[in-house]
């Protein structure tokens, strides 16, 4: 393998990763605080491409379809946890597992209503559609340089929420032990609501900067979903540091796998992985529960 | 959860299940006195869909594991009597790394090679699932559901994403897949069977130890049962069931692929066994006619059918907390 060549997987892979990271944040936190599997976080995903490509379409401004789109799975998330989720807290995974898979045909059935069968066109913007060079002879696409550096910025101004404010507190003492952190005063309600929206939003964000490089169609997040549960899984549920190594690892690893080895393994090499990691470590590399 | 003597009345059990199975076996006389040779193909797949449902029954009703992998399971069944018949139908030797074996479109021998393949993957892959629980096992479930789905679309050999066609005629005992009434009786036959083995292992020993370990494993572990072993023995008779129906589907569509592995499938199966009543042997069965026959009417009536069947699921999943259909918990 060439120099050029692994320098330019490496990127895809931490990009892979970035985004990763991002589905798994929100995921693994729901999971951790409020014990939901929310196997719908894929239909916000994909929420979040198709509002930024509608509004973005319809303005001509990528800008205001990033606001809106943020804006709006927010909002989404924050709905779907008040009006439907939040009766699922104590209930057992199998009836979370079934309210979420209705969910996401409810979700998948209502995009194709709107915005019909085929895929939606998402342009990259013009201020981000051209290559930089990265090393001579290397070039790669200014957009997909912008993803990684908005991934890596929402992780660390995420890591500053959530160790240094009281908020982030809150949040940390929710996904170890929430009884205790409601007894010492705790409004684990508002809580569950603002983790469920960030959640929301974060996923919203990875479909929106995956739209114009992907395709911004129906089932879209469930891909993406997949692997979010193998982050969330290898990383350590609740686990937000966790998320983030794993979101890394599971990136570069799929890249180079696909790239290095025979296409059956390459499409595996990650869940052989996880495998590998819950044999050694049941519990995932970062545990948050006792 | 009811007792165990309640569930397991064996004489009402045995008489609706020969009723459900004496109501599925007139749909074929039903089929051609109605010139209806399309509701035998339904029928046929109410048959196989309700098999896979009762394999997962299994491990999902009895014994508290929540498995999203039985879509690929089912899969991998099919894909072992459509690829034996692949090398017969073309003649070259399939190859399996130190040596090669030749084709085979007798589903005699491929179907119950099937059901060994299903068995061995299911037990190694619940042995690495089974280390972990709850929420864990869910995902790593699903986890691995995917990956056996990708390791098929990467098989360029077998059509990749578009799935195998069965091009040579397989061999049932004599009897051609392609000839539908007959093959239906098979198919109910294999059901009739399977659910009388069901029946009697959820109330043996075996069945006991594993719904004890449902719902308390601590306690079933502290009298000195081994639980592991007995719910990963579960989940590979589980497992040989559910290719053993995936191998009975490539029969009856002389062709498979990876859509019919893909995670929804496994969701699906869920939905089938939840809604027929998770702690009988028959509950599954009717699942899986419900949902079929559901799914048929609403994709008749909206092509957006999608949207009442999830508001349904949704509508399943609330309603369960209430306590009067809160009958079995997983």
């Amino acid at each position: 393998m060439s120099i050029s060549l692994f320098l330019e997987q490496t990127l895809n892979g931490v990009q892979l990763g970035v985004m990763l990271f991002l589905m798994s944040a929100g995921l693994t936190l729901v999971f951790g605080i409020m014990n939901l599997i929310n196997l719908a976080h894929g239909s916000l995903y994909m929420l979040g491409a198709y509002f930024a490509a509608a509004t973005a379409n319809a303005t001509g401004s990528f800008v205001v379809g990033v606001v809106v789109a943020l804006a709006a799975t927010a909002l989404a998330g924050a709905v779907l946890e008040r009006l439907l989720l939040k009766r699922f807290y104590a209930r057992t995974h199998l009836d979370q597992v079934l309210v979420t898979f209705g969910l996401i045909l409810v979700f998948n059935e209502i995009v194709r209503l709107i915005w019909g069968p085929t895929p939606l066109n998402f342009a990259i913007p013009a201020a981000l559609a051209y290559s930089v060079q990265v090393l001579p002879g290397v070039d790669y696409p200014a957009f997909r340089l912008a993803i990684l550096a908005v991934g890596l910025g929402v992780a660390a101004l995420l890591y500053l929420v959530i160790q240094h404010t009281r908020l982030g507190m809150w949040v940390r003492a929710g996904a170890s032990d929430r009884e205790t952190a409601a007894a010492m005063g705790v409004d684990v309600e508002l809580v569950f609501v603002l983790v469920f929206a960030a959640g929301a939003a974060l996923a919203g964000l990875a479909g929106l900067m995956a739209g114009p490089i992907l395709a911004v169609q129906v089932g879209m997040g469930e891909p993406v979903l997949i692997l979010a549960l193998v982050v969330t899984v290898i990383g350590g549920i609740g686990s937000v540091k966790g998320a983030f190594v794993a979101a890394l690892g599971v990136g570069l690893i799929d890249t180079f796998g696909r790239v290095l080895l025979s296409p059956a393994l390459g499409a595996m090499i990650i869940f052989i992985a996880m495998a590998l990691v819950l044999i050694w470590r049941p519990r995932g590399l970062f545990p948050v529960h006792g | 959860m009811v007792e165990a003597s309640s569930i397991f009345s064996g004489k009402r059990d045995a008489l609706l299940l020969a009723a459900l199975l004496i109501v599925l076996a007139l749909a074929a006389p039903l089929a051609s006195a109605l010139g209806q040779p399309f509701l035998l193909r339904v029928v046929t797949r109410v048959v196989i869909f309700a098999l896979t449902a009762s394999a997962l029954n299994l491990v999902l009703g009895f014994g508290g594991m929540v498995s999203l992998m039985h879509a690929a399971l089912f899969g991998l069944g099919g894909y072992v009597v459509a690829i034996l018949s692949y090398h017969d139908f073309s003649s070259e030797p399939l190859s399996l790394g130190l040596f090669t074996c030749d084709g085979t479109s007798h589903m005699a021998i491929s179907a119950p090679l099937a059901a060994l393949v299903g068995a061995c993957v299911a037990a190694v892959l619940g042995a690495a699932s089974l280390h972990t629980s709850g929420a864990y096992f869910i995902m790593i479930t699903l986890a691995f559901n995917q990956m056996l789905y990708y390791y098929f679309v990467a098989l360029k050999t077998y059509g990749g994403d578009d799935g195998l066609q069965i091009l040579g005629s397989l061999d049932l005992l004599g009897l051609d897949p392609a000839k539908r009434v007959p093959y239906f009786y098979v198919c109910l036959g294999a059901l009739a069977l399977t659910l009388i083995f069901l029946q009697r292992l959820v109330g043996s020993r075996f069945g006991m130890a594993l719904r004890g370990a449902a719902q308390n494993e601590r306690r079933v572990i502290a009298v000195g049962i081994p639980a592991f072993r007995y719910k990963l023995a579960a989940f590979a008779i589980s497992g040989a069931i559910a290719a053993f129906a995936g191998a009975l589907m490539a029969g009856a569509q002389q062709f498979v692929s990876p859509a019919d592995m893909a995670w929804g499938r496994s969701g699906d199966l869920v939905v089938m066994c939840v809604i027929g009543g998770l702690n009988t042997v028959w509950g599954p069965v009717v699942g899986a006619a419900a949902f079929l026959v559901l799914e048929l009417v609403l994709s008749d009536y909206t092509t957006h059918w999608q949207l009442p069947f999830g508001l349904f699921v949704i509508a399943v999943a609330t309603l369960r907390g209430v306590k009067l259909f809160n009958r079995g918990q997983a």
